[in-house]
């Protein structure tokens, strides 16, 4: 560790990975595998924030453990679900690959839950086949996250830092040469130099007010990506979980945790009327795909439109009951979890909770090769922070098997990459950078804090699962209100640990990503998977394209392209 | 119906303070939400630290909540005060914000 002239702390490393999630962690992994030295910077903990720790549910895998499968199968589910929009190398590159390492956390001891000597897979919708491990009770994101700390522990050439918020990729000449970072606890800059840098920040579900990813995931791997001159793709397509606990009002537990509820116990959807509804929208709307059990953009839009209609609970969303089934039923399937739900006054004997969409995940990101490179040489994205492998909508279980997956690649490739480059650092590449953070002031101006709660409405409101033309040109307008609000220059309250410059520059990225969610959503004139159009309804067949979103000097540039076909080489 | 909440602050090395927020109280929120609505609504700059918001599964919220050792995303807020202070036996680096990171996996060690 050097000083380097601007004051700045300064580190050197083959490969930097920005981001301690599943994909994040295992990239890490699997660079020191291949001989790099690897800085894992997080801003959080290490391991401890972003989506991978929060999910509670399935891992999609044709294991064949449960009943005879093949990788192919679960690639035809996904390009299915996907609705004609998947990158089919990295889809095919997911599913294949999927096993392998879904195998590789078994050795490393995650405890996926077995019955007769097999690991158990649970049938979820969408896939045609009982497919997706897990691990009980509801503790699948907590063991995957232990399981790839406790890996990171004992690997040799990999050095975490925590606390460290990632501000810009450092370029040079066009390539990635490192980033530069805010040290938390001391409010210093911090410069980092590498060969090869991985974006690993997840999605974007902290742009909604209501969502099921840690409050630090509100896109800035996408932004970072986009002011390095890289592409994104898919932007618009944001899921919404269907069934996210509405109320009682919960506390300790995930939001999404009715689903694992729902595979084991089944569960009734019911509207005001105490009537189940979902097979309204099986039957009968032209949107269905005739399934009795709905894909979740189907979902979505049949609890939207049962509270449209005056049918909703009190809370604004729909019923699940669980009454019909029997107490000791529930106890034997989710054990613990019925005690912390009894501690949060919920008994699913008795009554029934509230559930509504919320925000959950991204198929949209970062546009890579199968290699995971994005068009900016030395710069690498994987896990959900990459666009295209989930098409316009996400088959339940494929994001902490992408994770696995893309931060396998996404490490391999960087250390290859490292082993082959010269050194390019120059204290240029991270003056921009620090010059930005050395002009933070203190000064009167809107409360960050609450200009983000202001963004995520208005993401809620008119970017959310139902679209109009209207609704997304006012979206358009109080973004760039917004961005003319906070300003160019940084707003600071501390030296240590400042949240208000966390939060300015967590604006700065949320209101360019917000712009490129927006942007595409308004061009893209039908419905399809997760981007519904209340004034487009039903899919266009020209719109059969991936919009990719680029910066220019002007704001966001939009181009379509054709779905990319083929097949990696897993 | 309110909820105060008395809250030590002040950074490594300055004498602590204690100051007094008052949030509007709603039945069933956590001592975390009342946090996030004292910086959304009076004081972006008091310092805690969280990543999941409520589901306890970050384990980064850990306080000092009237006088306990506790996480604020499943402690309920109360009408009342709440009195709050950073952990006792970690090194402080601002309001309520600790070093709580193993050795190891900070900038310096």
């Amino acid at each position: 560790m050097t000083a380097s002239g601007s004051g700045a702390t300064h580190l050197e490393t083959d490969v930097l990975v920005i981001g301690a999630g599943g994909a994040g962690m295992y990239a890490a992994l699997e660079a020191a595998r291949n001989g790099a030295s690897v800085i894992l910077a997080d801003r959080s903990l290490i391991g401890r924030g972003g989506a991978t720790v929060m999910a509670q549910m399935t891992v999609a895998a044709a294991l064949g453990e449960q009943t005879p499968d093949h990788w192919e199968h679960h690639f035809a589910d996904t390009l299915n679900a996907g609705r004609g929009l998947c990158d089919e190398r990295l889809a095919a590159l997911l599913c294949e690959d999927g096993p392998h390492r879904l195998r590789e956390m078994d050795a490393w001891k995650v405890g996926w839950a077995r019955e007769d000597g097999h690991i158990k897979q649970a049938q979820a919708p969408g896939h045609d086949r009982p497919r997706c491990a897990y691990v009980d009770f509801l503790s699948t994101g907590p063991a995957v996250s232990k399981t790839l700390r406790t890996q990171l522990n004992s690997a040799d050439g990999i050095r975490r830092i925590g606390d460290l918020v990632i501000v810009d990729i450092a370029l040079d000449d066009g390539e990635a040469c490192g980033a530069t970072a805010l040290h938390l606890p001391t409010g210093q800059a911090v410069t980092i130099a590498a060969k090869a840098v991985i974006i690993a920040t997840g999605g974007l579900t902290g742009l909604y007010c209501r969502n099921s990813a840690s409050s630090n995931m509100g896109g800035d791997g996408y932004a970072l990506a986009l002011r390095a001159g890289a592409e994104l793709i898919d932007m618009e397509f944001v899921q919404f979980f269907p069934i996210g606990h509405l109320a009682p009002r919960l506390v300790g537990m995930d939001p999404i945790m009715w689903d694992p509820f729902r595979y084991k116990l089944g569960g009734k959807l019911l509207n005001s009327e105490m009537r189940e509804f979902e097979e309204d929208y099986a039957t009968r709307d032209k949107r269905s795909d005739g399934t009795y059990v709905l894909t979740r953009d189907l979902a979505t839009y049949a609890i939207t439109k049962e509270v449209e209609a005056g049918r909703g609970s009190p809370a604004g969303g729909a019923y699940l009951s669980f009454q019909h089934v029997p107490e000791a039923e529930i106890r034997a399937a989710f054990g613990p979890v019925v005690d912390r739900l009894k501690e949060n006054g919920i008994d699913l004997a008795k009554g029934p909770v509230e559930v509504a969409p919320i925000a959950h995940y991204h198929m949209g990101g970062i546009r890579v090769d199968d290699l995971m490179q994005t068009g900016v040489p030395g710069l690498f994205a994987c896990g959900e922070a990459v666009g295209g492998a989930n098409g316009a909508n996400r088959l339940s279980g494929n994001a902490i098997t992408e994770a696995f997956v893309f931060g396998a690649r996404a490490g391999r490739e960087a250390a290859q990459r490292a082993k082959a480059a010269t050194a390019m650092w120059t204290a240029d590449a991270a003056r921009p950078t620090l010059d930005l953070l050395q002009s933070a002031s203190k000064r009167d101006a809107p409360n960050p804090a609450a200009t983000v709660v202001k963004l995520q409405a208005v993401m809620a409101d008119d970017v959310g699962p139902f679209r109009t033309d209207a609704k997304l040109r006012k979206a358009i307008a109080s973004i760039a209100q917004l961005k003319a609000d906070i300003g160019d220059t940084p707003l600071s309250s501390a030296a240590a640990f400042d949240p208000v410059l966390v939060d300015w520059l967590d604006l700065r990225n949320m209101l360019q990503v917000a712009q490129s969610v927006a942007v595409p959503a308004l061009a893209r004139t039908e419905s399809r998977g997760a981007h519904q159009r209340d004034d487009h309804l039903g899919l266009d067949e020209a719109w059969r394209v991936n919009q990719i979103v680029k910066l220019s000097d002007v704001g966001v540039d939009l181009r379509k392209v054709e779905p990319t076909s083929g097949k990696a080489v897993a | 119906m309110k909820a105060t909440l008395n809250i030590q602050r002040g950074a490594l090395g300055e004498t602590p303070r204690v100051e007094t927020f008052d949030v509007a109280f709603e039945h069933g929120q956590s001592v975390l939400d009342g946090l996030r609505a004292v910086r959304r609504g009076v004081d972006p700059s008091l310092a805690f630290r969280f990543a999941c918001i409520n589901a306890n599964a970050c384990k980064e919220c850990m306080m000092l909540i009237d006088g306990k050792v506790d996480y604020a995303c499943t402690v309920r807020l109360k009408e009342g005060t709440t009195t709050l202070a950073p952990l006792p036996k970690k090194a402080l680096i601002r309001d309520l914000v600790t070093e709580i990171a193993p050795p190891d996996e900070r900038l310096w060690r």
